[in-house]
């Protein structure tokens, strides 16, 4: 609402967020410039002042381009970049960058796919180790950079002063090799990856860069358009080094506003669901590198560097009292054994290969729908008929529950009804109206909701689930011995609860209570995180949520009317870190600690006061002025300098470069998506080198260049999300009042490609992979362009993933034609971008299914082996080994 | 008793007119379509309120437009167009592409073939269109050379170079003079203290007069029970002092709520706003009390001439020509009693 310029890419905001864009809209009015950066005209485009084209999957390109503009005419906001970033700060001479090695850095190990990164350190004292005890390697089966959340990765010897050189000449300096390693992506290099025409991508830069300094804040806003690549953590990156550079984060109108996939996705993340953290993004130990706590501690602060993940020690103590309770005492570790450990890649999809190869035996789904949501359908749905057990929760029948009679496998024969294996336990669900808690939404907001009505029947909520799973559990093993049912047996597993003995249901507000954290010794809630000790003399769940129960009020319940408030709207729900709005809030403020600017004041010193004031609740030590160097040699939070803002970083500063902490560079670098019909235009280097691949049978790829046979594969295809429809459709499909508005899963096409490959507009038309075919109703439309990409013409195709075998309105699974490949940093799948084929027609039906793949399969020359050469020119496959079963 | 202006043109005070002696001051909405993003939680949140059943599943192909316009189903109709032409204030990077000509022309034409060849729902006044299953003739698609293949640049004259697209939420029109209300025999229509026109299902016969009456082709009767259903403006919640359903749910302020009055001097300066902007195709479209119904209570800001949107250039209420008709009939019925009367006075000689 206070950007004076808006980008949105990589995201269909209007559609996909359209609660949200009425602050775009709100921001429109007030005269912001919105750019709409798309593969598509969508209806955020419809919306916007100018809309963009571009290729999918070529966005760094662009951005980088962006960089370069920046660069090349020093539009930088110099009085930000110098002191707030690790512009000046020098790299090791070993470093080689993507310019020198045609599109691999210094440290690459092509057995492995995986970097060294001990060349892209700082030049300070020191050799440097891998993160922890493992090697480099293991940094990416466990997806390590996911685990450096909320702050950055460990560093050591940053506290102290680092090599820098001030004047930015300096040719090791961050800042020049920023400007050459970006130095290629002219806006004609970016016409010719992208696709799109030179005047508008300058049209982005000059705007950009017009509405950013010290009156003027631009903002990104990005959603999964994004982050569903083999290289999309880059991509982001690659926004941040425009935001850094231009001096627009901690500011308000600026940032880089992440758009959450759904509800409460982002305390999801926060309370995580994922398989290598811990609440508040605590690293989840690791069985070779996290032997005891104190090494466990040592390994997320280094010895000699800044930030608030120095005091680690506390919020993970204080995780463990909040499980263990009593039990959990400094004699042992406060139980720290009890942990799980993790050894390696146990994500989602690896799980479902494990499936497959009979490695797992039973499986919880609660509120996903993978047999349609998930990439690789296929897989994803011949991966649960091959279980004991199989846990659904939910709040209809969804295609995850009744797969086993209704797949697109049945029709084919691979999976027989009578004989599927996996017994599917479904139990009903209660809905968010039906149940008190809260949603964290895409800005790190906490609200709270009261249930409105009793849920029905059989239906309950997630807590009382597994409050009763867990109790149940408890009694089973009650009396037990066995040393492996400890952690079980010992868990505080005491939360309040109200109802019917036997049918209880949990406190959601004792557990929000207990995610906030208790003071043990006088058994009041604390205040938030800087109150959390180490000693074992506090419990908190989740150490960034410590606070939203401040002084003993539910903060998140707070629904004063924003009229009634300033424009930040504190008193609206709770904001995690401590109510802060905007993170990083102290580079508002210019290195003096006053605004940049009048229309731009957010947080201030107030000299008369002694502290940090202003409309948002400072994140900054609110008494530390803006000129406090530390006295001597010290660590932590003490370290941070009165000029540090990035208080969560190992050396207090926005990172253009990234010295450590990214598998795949330390620089966002153009690379081709794993399926491209193009070479990359920029480097030898094809793909990400570092991507995870799974070379199987099971998991084909469609060629890519330099490989043979890329035109059986052709096109280009993208998908995302309607306004309709919710996701895998369970909420949307089953729903008279959304099927109605989008009945039936359709295949968005140019009217160019309509003629190339003779589709008629409402007319059936099946687009293929070497995954398999997918049938929709074809919609002809001007939204859809071709673009001329290194002299060739490249045509795209879009479809909506919502569809699936049940609900009122019914279509193939859109998902089934994209196989598993991962960005090695967070492993999330590139499902954003691939190659195809499409066909007018219905496709084959039932085994001739299987028989058209393959022949598209044998006329590409797919193994195994294809796409799994992650160099281009190492000569290494990644192929899984055969397994036996 | 008719009243001057009671049928046709300007009327200061539509509930007075139709005898609430004392009534709050007329309510409608005003629609600014430059802000619709085209989400339909305005169709949805009608439905749920006004427990409307769901209008079929069918694939219109008009862009994204599978409710295809108002009826009995379907009270709040977001319509979607999609052209070939440039929006003001708005740069598209499509010019510079290496496109062929606009698709646009085929859309429209399967879709009107279908809808040829549709069968009529609702009442057989109704204006529902089905699902065609048999295909639509072959209409040929574009035959132009693909592009790139016509040298270097890839796009000749004929390519198409520019895009827009347009959302606009339609709904009842709440005339000042509301063809439906004027003709229905039952008093099943009938005006409230708000100003605006709502059906009770109760009294209605099913005689479908209204469908017939209405200028907009709002009114429709459902196949479900027989009897003509519209939007009400959320006449129950207007009671209640909230807002219609639609424009609560509407996320962009693109159904705006609210006293007339207030809605047609905001919508002014909305227009003006726009203009000043660059987009000079901004109008308004149902305010004037001086057009056919005597101005709408549902008024709109459009982007484009209204039948783009499906929406009547110049709608009058059949009533307008109802005085002259009775003066016409009047006048015969007096001449041929004059002529009776002289027939016999004649005889007489």
């Amino acid at each position: 609402m206070h950007s004076d310029c808006i980008v949105i890419m990589g995201s269909n905001m209007a559609e996909a967020h359209p609660v949200g864009f009425q602050w775009v809209i709100e921001a429109k009015e007030r005269g912001a410039k919105v750019f709409h950066v798309d593969p598509r005209f969508t209806r955020t485009s419809a919306l916007a002042h100018h809309y963009v084209p571009l290729r999918v999957g070529s966005d760094i390109a662009f951005l980088g381009g962006v960089i370069n503009y920046i660069l090349a005419g020093e539009h930088d906001f110099r009085e930000y970049v110098l002191p707030y970033t690790n512009a000046s700060f020098l790299i090791r001479e070993e470093f080689r960058d993507t310019e020198d090695l045609d599109g691999l850095f210094s440290g690459y190990d092509p057995a492995t796919a995986s970097y060294d990164q001990s060349s892209w350190h700082y030049e300070s004292s020191g050799p440097v180790l891998p993160a922890n005890l493992r090697p480099w390697a293991e940094e990416k089966e466990q997806a390590s950079p996911d685990q450096h959340g909320s702050g950055g990765p460990k560093l050591d010897g940053v506290a102290g002063s680092i090599p820098s050189d001030p004047t930015l000449q300096h040719p090791r300096c961050v800042y020049q090799i920023l400007k050459r390693h970006f130095s290629r992506y002219t806006p004609e290099m970016v016409e010719q990856i992208c696709g799109t025409p030179r005047e508008q991508f300058l049209a982005v830069c000059e705007a950009l860069v017009e509405n950013s300094g010290r009156e003027r804040t631009a903002a990104f806003v990005y959603s999964v358009g994004w982050t569903q690549h083999t290289v999309g953590a880059q991509y982001i990156r690659a926004a941040s080094i425009i935001q850094l550079l231009l001096g627009n984060i901690g500011r308000p109108g600026g940032g880089i506003l992440a758009l959450r996939g759904h509800a409460s996705i982002q305390g999801s993340t926060d309370v995580p669901t994922l398989f290598n953290l811990l609440p508040g993004y605590l690293v989840m130990p690791s069985a070779a590198s996290h032997p005891d706590l104190a090494t466990y501690t040592s390994t997320i602060c280094g010895k000699e560097q800044k930030g608030f993940w120095c005091h680690a020690d506390a919020y993970l103590v204080s995780l463990l009292k909040e499980y263990w309770g009593d039990a959990a005492t400094p004699e042992n570790d406060f139980c720290y054994d009890y942990l799980p450990r993790i050894t390696g890649d146990h994500g989602t999809y690896r799980t479902v290969l494990d499936m497959v190869d009979g490695k797992v035996f039973g499986y919880f789904l609660l509120g996903q729908n993978p047999a349609v949501g998930s990439a690789h359908g296929r897989i994803q749905r011949l991966g649960m008929a091959n279980l004991d057990w199989l846990v659904v929760r939910d709040l209809t029948m969804i295609e995850s529950a009744s797969f086993w009679k209704d797949a697109p496998e049945v029709e084919t024969g691979e999976i027989v009804p009578e004989r599927c294996r996996t017994e599917v336990f479904f139990f009903p669900a209660a809905a968010h109206t039906e149940k008190d808690g809260t949603f964290t939404q895409t800005q790190r907001m906490l609200q709270w909701r009261d249930k409105a009505v009793d849920p029905i029947a059989d239906q309950r909520s997630e807590l009382w689930f597994f409050y009763h799973l867990g109790r149940r559990l408890r009694e089973r093993l009650a009396g037990s011995t066995d040393e492996r049912d400890r952690p079980l047996l010992d868990l505080a597993w005491d939360y309040e609860v109200h109802g019917d003995p036997g049918d209880e249901e949990p406190s959601a507000d004792h557990v929000l209570r207990r995610i906030n954290g208790y003071d043990l010794t006088t058994g009041r809630v604390v205040d938030g995180y800087t109150d959390l000790k180490a000693d074992g003399s506090t419990s908190c769940g989740c150490w960034i949520y410590s606070g939203v129960y401040a002084g003993g009020v539910n903060q998140a319940r707070r629904r004063k009317p924003r009229f009634e408030q300033d424009i930040y709207a504190l008193e609206w729900g709770w904001t995690w870190p401590m109510n802060r709005r905007i993170l990083y809030n102290r580079a508002s403020a210019d290195p003096a600690g006053r605004p940049w600017s009048e229309r731009k004041a957010l947080v201030w010193w107030d000299p008369e006061r002694g502290r940090w004031t202003g409309y948002d609740v400072p994140d900054f030590e609110p008494t530390k002025p803006p000129d406090y160097v530390p006295p001597g040699p010290t660590k932590g939070p003490d370290a941070l300098h009165g000029d540090d803002p990035f208080i969560m970083q190992a050396d207090g500063k926005g990172w253009l470069f990234s010295p450590r902490g990214l598998v795949d560079g330390p620089l966002p670098t153009h690379y081709e998506p794993h399926e491209s019909p193009v070479r990359n235009a920029l480097y030898v280097q094809q793909g990400d080198p570092t991507r995870k691949v799974y070379g199987r049978p099971d998991n084909p790829s469609n060629p890519s260049p330099p490989e043979p046979n890329v035109d059986v594969f052709p096109y280009v295809f993208t998908a995302s999300r309607l306004t309709e429809h919710h996701t895998a459709g369970g909420m949307s499909r089953t729903l008279p009042y959304l099927s109605e508005l989008q009945p039936a899963l359709t295949v968005e096409v140019s009217p160019e490609l309509a003629a190339e490959r003779g589709l008629e507009h409402l007319g059936w038309a099946h687009v293929i992979t070497s995954r398999t075919a997918v049938e929709a109703r074809v919609m002809v439309t001007d939204r859809l362009a071709p673009l001329r990409v290194g002299g060739r013409l490249v045509h795209q195709i879009w479809m909506p993933y919502h569809w699936g075998p049940t609900g009122l309105v019914r279509g193939d699974v859109f998902n089934d034609l994209l196989g598993i490949t991962l960005d090695a940093n967070v492993f999330i799948q590139e499902s954003k971008v691939a190659t195809c084929d499409i066909r007018p027609g219905p496709r084959p039906r039932g085994p001739a299914l299987l028989d058209y793949v393959a022949g598209y399969r044998e006329r590409a020359g797919i193994t195994a082996a294809t796409g799994a050469v992650v160099c281009t020119t190492c000569g290494v496959k990644h192929i899984e080994q055969e397994v036996r079963r | 008793m008719i009243r001057e202006n009671s049928l046709y043109g300007p009327l200061d005070d539509v509930a007075a007119d139709a005898g609430h002696l004392e009534h709050p001051p007329r309510v409608g909405f005003f629609t600014d379509t430059s802000v619709c993003i085209g989400c339909k939680a305005c169709e949805v949140a009608c439905k749920e309120w006004n427990l409307v059943p769901d209008d079929g599943f069918d694939l219109l192909g008009m862009s994204y437009d599978n409710s295809g316009m108002l009826g009995a189903n379907t009270w709040r109709h977001v319509a979607f167009v999609e052209q070939d032409i440039p929006l003001g204030g708005q740069r598209t990077g499509i010019a510079e592409l290496p496109t062929g000509p606009s698709g646009t022309p085929v859309m429209t034409e399967v879709v009107a073939a279908r809808l040829r060849h549709a069968e009529r729902g609702g009442s057989e006044l109704g204006t529902n269109p089905l699902e065609v299953h048999e295909p639509p003739q072959d209409l040929g698609m574009p035959s132009f050379s693909r592009p790139g293949d016509d040298g270097a640049d890839g796009h000749g004259a004929e390519g198409r170079t520019d895009f827009r697209w347009l959302m606009e939420s339609d709904v009842c029109k709440h005339c000042t003079h509301a063809g439906c209300l004027d003709v229905c025999p039952t008093g099943a229509l009938f005006r409230t203290e708000f100003g605006t026109v709502v059906v009770q299902q109760d009294i209605c016969n099913g005689c479908g007069y209204c469908v017939s009456g209405c200028p907009y082709g709002v009114i429709d009767r459902s196949p479900l029970d027989g009897r003509a259903h519209k939007c009400t403006l959320c006449y129950d919640r207007l009671h209640d002092g909230l807002e219609p359903a639609c424009a609560k749910a509407c996320p962009t302020d693109s159904i705006q709520f609210g006293e007339l009055d207030e809605l047609r001097e905001r919508a002014n300066r909305r227009v003006a706003t726009l203009h000043d902007r660059g987009v000079t195709e901004a109008r308004l479209y149902g305010e004037d009390p001086d057009d056919g119904v005597g101005g709408t209570g549902a008024f709109f800001l459009l982007l484009d001439e209204p039948e783009v949107y499906g929406l009547p250039p110049d709608p009058v209420v059949p009533t307008r020509d109802a005085p002259a008709m009775w003066r016409a009939a009047g006048i015969a019925a007096a001449a041929f009693l004059t002529a009776a009367v002289g027939s016999f006075l004649g005889s007489r000689r």
